[in-house]
């Protein structure tokens, strides 16, 4: 069945400012150590990408850990979950770049490692938020 | 890099995270009929849309500062790889592993293709 997209009307969502701000912050810090560590462990364009698989599977780790021990913990806090979760976690990680080197990989012939490189991501990546999850599951359920 | 460039890093990260959140909170307060109700389409759609982004920069043959701060910075910050390995988790845990299957399969093939397609119009710009 083709998708046929109806839109509801609601315009925008309700903003909250100090949920914004949590989310520049975390923006800024979880950017900023991407970029120092992406130009501190460089690598070339025929090379395993260290730097930014590094990144998204330490990312997908704090992730899991942290939304599970604010979300599943109430009153939902307005600030540290912003500033956890969508600001700096969701910043620190990145798509495009992983998506730009695996073409790169590509165009130099380097199939194998592209492949490499893609599904060990997210099989690293998945595991990452499921041991970051039961950890701190396993860590509530005894505290 | 100097000073000047890490601010700029340090802006355009912020920036691009308020874009992807709140460009994730539209999506998401809409009723998309024709979806998978499950489907994280938020997170999916900023992704390719960096994707496509990223690659024109790369068509484009942008190159020192303005890579960093337009790529790095900006479209980095704006795509996201651990969120969308969360929902993908979530999903398989409620049980619609089908829904998670796809969720990974479609980002990456849609990815790949946004991010060759943006650098094939760069090019040609």
């Amino acid at each position: 069945m083709p998708a046929r997209v109806a839109l509801a009307t609601r315009a925008l969502p309700d903003l909250d400012r100090r949920e914004l701000g949590a989310i520049f912050l975390g923006g800024v810090a979880g950017g900023l150590l991407r970029v120092w560590l992406s130009r501190s462990f460089a690598s070339g364009p025929t090379d395993w990408p260290w730097a930014i698989f590094a990144i998204n599977v330490t990312g997908s780790f704090a992730l899991g850990c942290l939304v599970t021990w604010l979300r599943e913990r109430p009153p939902e806090s307005t600030f540290h979950h912003p500033l956890w979760t969508a600001g700096f976690c969701g910043t620190y990680t990145t798509f495009s770049t992983m998506q730009l080197e695996m073409l790169v990989l590509l165009n130099h012939d380097r199939y194998a490692l592209a492949a490499g490189y893609a599904l060990s991501s997210i099989l690293a990546g998945y595991l990452a938020i499921w041991i970051g999850t039961g950890l701190v599951r396993r860590e509530r359920a005894t505290a | 890099m100097s000073a000047w460039v890490w601010i700029g890093v340090a802006l355009c990260s912020g920036i691009a995270a308020i874009g992807r959140f709140v460009l994730v909170a539209l999506i998401s307060s809409r009723v998309v009929t024709g979806f998978p109700g499950a489907f994280p389409l938020g997170t999916f759609a900023v992704n390719m849309t960096g994707a496509l982004l990223l690659g024109l920069l790369a068509g484009l043959a942008v190159e020192g500062d303005a890579l960093v701060l337009l790529g790095t910075a900006t479209l980095g910050s704006y795509t996201t790889f651990s969120t969308w390995m969360l929902e993908t988790q979530r999903l398989a845990e409620d049980g619609q592993i089908a829904v998670a299957a796809i969720n990974i399969l479609l980002s990456l093939v849609v990815g790949l293709g946004a991010i060759a397609l943006g650098r094939a119009v760069g090019m040609h710009l």
